[in-house]
């Protein structure tokens, strides 16, 4: 049901039933390299191609999540995925194995919010039971696609941020079919909100103003403070992007800075992993949600938290044709009710 | 709250100013100009001892530049390159090394997609300016000098 100007609540309250996570080798040097589930040890995952070794990791990670919880494919009722790729490939193909009905996404790094949020309206308006969420991105693959050669000597803006070589799956269920209280309750589809940031190396910032936007509207709609939540998590923001959205609460008199943490920041130790201003991509809040913070939901040392995936909605081509970068942010209200 | 942002673009990219970390300049110019100094005396010393091999002056500037691209694309290759660039920024891009580095690496990455399509196609997308600009300007400045020394 539609409460206020953009929020809806979930009255089925669909179960994030259990997640799967698989990551690459910087990230398994990082502070959460004790939560994640499966990593690779080398970028090219046995492959021949980035792109290729990014498949396999989504298709792993997918794997994954099915055979621990015992779901059968035909039991999948849809799987959304979406990547940062060109056409989304590494979701199209990870998807050929699997005998599931496929809706590809592309949210940038919003997708793996934008996939909970439509799992759980399918599975409120009971037009699926179980529905596989994911999204990948490649350290590698993303690199050449939006930056430079890898091989190319260049120093970083201090503001730029390194992709998160990761995949994140979560299962998403009627609670009728398998249950552990970690619930969805709310979502909140975020609106475009671009505030004339060009700097491609500078996503945090041009994001932070559309999380600010998803934030307000989300407790406007559902009369909730900033308190209810015992963690507001945002994707990948970065340490300047969260010093952005800091800034933006303060001039309205909030102080967010105690309840709010970014996967982007919380995945890399920012100052021995030269990563700049954090990590990115869709992998980020995906493999992070998948582990460490499903974890700490199913430890019950989180009960209620705000899960917001931020995207910068440009392109190489929209950049060098001097446009702005179209930020998103999409919230998905998860509380341990057991 | 505020669910609408009251600040205009422009506060917003003051704001920005104001917050974001800057880069470091006087290490960034200092690790270039220690770095780039380096491969300068090493093309140096490369070139004297061409000539004291009795090779005449331009065929030992010409097998300097030919090394020092050598040098570059195998460190290229090898995964260093793109380090010392970290490190040493335009000290390591601005002489001949980096435009050796900037053909290698796309050369490297494309190959994937192929040795035409790929490799072929894309080898030159980041030197390719530095070529197109590069050339063109000495064409327009050998006009120029033509002008000044012949015609008045």
């Amino acid at each position: 049901m539609k409460i206020g100007k953009q929020t809806i609540k979930l009255e089925s309250k669909p179960c994030i039933y259990s997640t799967s996570s698989i990551v690459g080798p910087k990230e398994m040097q990082g502070p959460l390299a004790q939560y994640f589930e499966l990593h690779i040890k080398d970028v090219f995952f046995e492959e021949k191609s980035f792109e290729k070794a990014e498949s396999k990791m989504l298709e792993t990670c997918i794997n994954n999540l099915l055979v621990k919880t015992g779901v059968s494919q035909s039991d999948v009722d849809v799987i959304f995925s979406g990547d940062l790729l060109n056409q989304c490939i590494s979701s199209g193909f990870a998807m050929r194995n699997f005998d599931i009905p496929f809706l590809g996404l592309y949210g940038a790094c919003s997708t793996f919010c934008e996939g909970l949020l439509l799992s759980s309206i399918l599975i409120e308006s009971n037009a699926a039971k179980q529905v596989v969420a994911s999204a990948s991105s490649h350290f590698c693959s993303a690199e050449r696609q939006f930056r430079m050669p890898l091989e190319h000597g260049n120093q970083k803006s201090p503001l730029a941020q390194s992709t998160v070589t990761g995949c994140g799956s979560a299962l998403v269920t009627n609670r009728a079919v398998a249950d552990n209280g970690i619930h969805i309750t709310h979502v909140t589809p975020g609106k475009i909100i671009d505030l004339g940031v060009t700097d491609m190396s500078n996503m945090g910032a041009a994001m932070a103003p559309s999380v600010y936007s998803t934030i307000s509207n989300h407790l406007t709609d559902t009369g909730r403070t900033i308190d209810y939540y015992d963690c507001i998590f945002t994707g990948d923001l970065g340490v300047h992007g969260s010093d952005m959205l800091h800034e933006l609460f303060k001039r309205e008199g909030i102080d967010i800075s105690k309840n709010h943490k970014d996967c982007g920041v919380l995945i890399y130790d920012e100052q021995n992993q030269d990563v700049n201003s954090g990590g990115s991509g869709c992998g980020c809040i995906a493999s992070v949600f998948s582990s460490y913070i499903f974890n700490e939901l199913k430890a019950k040392n989180l009960k209620k938290i705000l899960l917001i995936a931020t995207g910068a909605l440009m392109s190489p081509t929209s950049s060098n044709q001097g446009e702005s970068i179209p930020g998103i942010a999409h919230a998905i209200a998860i509380e341990n009710e057991v | 709250m505020n669910t609408n942002l009251n600040i205009s673009n422009s506060e917003y990219d003051d704001l920005i100013s104001q917050k974001a970390q800057k880069s470091p300049i006087l290490r960034n110019v200092i690790a270039a100009f220690i770095v780039g100094g380096l491969i300068c005396v090493l093309g140096q010393f490369i070139n004297n001892k061409m000539l004291n091999l009795g090779i005449d002056k331009e065929t030992a500037s010409t097998i300097t530049s030919i090394s020092l691209i050598f040098l570059a694309a195998l460190l290229t290759s090898l995964n260093l390159f793109s380090r010392i660039g970290r490190f040493a920024g335009t000290g390591a891009t601005v002489p001949i090394t980096g435009f050796s580095n900037s053909i290698v690496a796309p050369a490297i990455e494309y190959k994937s997609e192929g040795y035409i399509l790929g490799l072929g196609a894309n080898m030159f997308k980041v030197a390719g300016p530095v070529l197109v600009y590069g050339i063109s300007t000495s064409v327009i400045l050998g006009f120029v000098y033509y002008l000044l020394n012949y015609v008045f």
